[in-house]
């Protein structure tokens, strides 16, 4: 339900287009519906443009090869895996602790200093610039705790940036599970741990999964912290485990785009239809989740 | 809700074995929010004030040169400090009528059918990487574009990377003035029609100033990203330090030259990493004080309504 919605059965409301016939009103129309299509366009040249330059590069080759001084032999292959294993990382440690916060904010915690103080720190992370969240990465997990420069410490960085996001969707899809299902359950005997675990989070958890993929989308994308975190920008080899030392599609892109031949433009735009593309099944797999399994209270 | 005093409790006051181990975790989880402010800033403080004992703070905040690598070594922060502002202030130029004239027309004109088209295609928009629109800035908006119809602009250029910046903020200033708007109770608009108005009447002086906290929240925070944004500037601006406000020329950013020095090998206790966390914390205070001065304009000047 939104503020604009009006009840069916009102009779039709003024709505001020009957005067909107002057040359001015239509004007000031077009002007803002101009506003609006500008950025649908740069987002269509956008997508046009890369689409024309790395079209062509893109075939099996590309997909299977090392990265290469010369144009035409570069692949993404090292670049491609280390983002699955940086992806993979990432999930499987940002999930467990984002819902889990988001449990204790919205279920238990009480309405103290403390929990405003948390709230207010969330809301402050989600707007520290990325490249800072690498400058944490390359002090706290390279140096201190001495990980090195691995694809752990790099999706250990990612994980941080990302949790304000999965957070708060979190908490909104579990605020959005009508008090009545948490009742019903303690009403029977369950304790308010048995509650969430079996009622509550499994009614929230399409929108849980949904703000997941939302913020796993935001970390793929991310180049700054990595870089300054200190992955690899020309990598030979592919990454084998959490332990090695890696290079990411972002970064790889980044490298072919600030190399000076110009051959190599066309693979970046290779590189950026690739990540275009998985950022797009990400995108659509929130958007099919969040229409099959949402359910409405 | 008053709860009478005799009111039997529905929470289990006694809890399975193990519950308040669970809970324990769980508070460990928030506590990582907490853990990762206090980890940024100190790390951050660490090394700054490491930089501040080698690098008297006068010259880094007053200094009009910056040239960390020669000898002897400048460290005036002005020329990046002033590239970050420039671009930001072009990506604000094209962002803020762009992105608010789109929230507009959503808000007050636009269908259910459009909308609904339309917000997908902005989210699209607002997730493409930002190396993805510096590769764009770099390869098309300079070339295509600006060295067309701005003569004399350079390969690397402060306005294509403005350009791009200002794309990039647009879909952030248009979703959240046009929240703000929606937000703005559907009687205000009756009444005004009710008095013959026009849309563009009711938008500019009823709607728009009603929501006018939230539209100042929406740019506050849009100049917060764009000040914070790295790969945009690094691929299309350049690495040059340069204080001429020429928006033709390379200009090297505060985050493009963090990205300078971490591409090469930055030995821990080096002069050049600790530069990195002095410029880290002085884009980090920006950006909090940004963020928290929206927070404050929302808070002490939205208009109640319900």
């Amino acid at each position: 339900m939104t503020v604009l919605d009006r009840p069916v059965t009102m009779p039709p409301l003024a709505t001020g287009k009957r005067a909107e016939r002057s040359l001015r009103a239509v004007m000031f129309q077009a002007v803002l519906l101009f506003a609006l299509l500008v950025g649908l366009l740069t987002l269509l040249v956008l997508l046009v443009d890369v689409f024309r330059d790395g079209a062509g590069r893109l075939s099996g080759d590309f997909l299977s090869s090392l990265d290469s001084r010369f144009a035409a032999r570069a692949g993404i292959k090292p670049a491609l895996i280390g983002t699955l294993w940086l992806m993979g990382l990432v999930a499987a440690i940002s999930f467990p602790i984002g819902v889990g916060a988001a449990v204790y904010l919205e279920e238990f915690a009480p309405k103290n200093k403390f929990t405003s103080f948390i709230e207010v720190n969330i809301a402050n992370l989600a707007g520290v610039p990325s490249i800072v969240y690498g400058l944490l990465g390359l002090a706290a997990f390279v140096r201190f705790m001495h990980m090195g420069r691995t694809i752990l410490a790099g999706a250990l960085t990612l994980v941080l940036l990302i949790l304000p996001v999965i957070i708060v969707s979190a908490r909104e899809s579990l605020r959005a599970v009508p008090d009545s299902i948490r009742h019903g359950a303690v009403a029977v005997g369950a304790t308010t741990i048995q509650a969430v675990w079996h009622h509550t989070l499994p009614s929230a958890i399409p929108g849980i999964m949904t703000g997941m993929i939302l913020g796993l989308s935001r970390a793929i994308g991310e180049t700054a912290p990595l870089i300054t975190m200190g992955a690899l920008t020309y990598v030979n080899f592919v990454p084998a485990g959490p332990l090695d030392r890696f290079t990411a599609m972002p970064i790889q892109i980044f490298n072919w785009t600030s190399r000076p031949q110009s051959a190599f433009q066309e693979v970046a735009a290779a590189g950026i239809l690739m990540l275009l593309g998985v950022l797009l099944v990400m995108n659509a797999l929130a958007v099919f989740l969040r229409n099959k399994y949402e359910r409405r209270w | 809700m008053a709860v009478p005093e005799d009111a039997v409790s529905l929470t289990r006051k006694r809890s399975r074995a193990g519950e308040s181990a669970i809970k324990a975790a769980l508070l460990f989880c928030a506590s990582v929010v907490l853990a990762t402010t206090l980890g940024i800033v100190a790390s951050l403080a660490f090394e700054a004030i490491e930089f501040f004992r080698a690098v008297p703070f006068k010259e880094f905040l007053t200094g009009s040169s910056w040239a960390p690598t020669f000898k002897p070594a400048r460290f005036g922060v002005l020329p990046l400090v002033s590239a970050t502002f420039v671009i930001t202030i072009i990506g604000a130029i094209i962002a803020f009528p762009l992105g608010l004239g789109a929230a507009i027309y959503l808000s007050e004109f636009a269908g259910d059918r459009v909308r609904k088209t339309v917000k997908p295609i902005l989210e699209i928009l607002a997730g493409v990487p930002t190396v993805v629109l510096g590769y764009f800035a770099l390869t098309f908006i300079t070339p295509t574009i600006l060295q067309t119809i701005v003569p004399g602009t350079k390969v690397f250029n402060a306005l294509a990377a403005g350009v791009a910046v200002g794309i990039m903020i647009i879909p952030m200033v248009a979703s959240i003035s046009e929240d703000a708007m929606r937000a703005v109770p559907h009687s205000l608009r009756q009444g005004a029609f009710a008095m013959g108005a026009t849309r563009r009447t009711v938008a500019a002086k009823v709607v728009v100033p009603a929501a006018l906290s939230g539209i100042a929240a929406a740019f506050i925070l849009a100049l917060s990203r764009a000040i914070g944004e790295t790969m945009i500037v690094t691929i299309a601006a350049g690495q040059i330090p340069n204080l001429s406000g020429d928006v033709r020329e390379p200009m090297q950013t505060m985050t493009a030259y963090i990205v300078q020095v971490s591409l090469g090998d930055t030995p821990a206790g080096s002069i050049a990493y600790k530069t990195i966390f002095a410029l880290g914390t002085t884009l980090f205070l920006i950006t909090l004080g940004l963020n928290i001065l929206s927070h404050r304009i929302v808070r002490r000047f939205r208009e109640k309504y319900e």
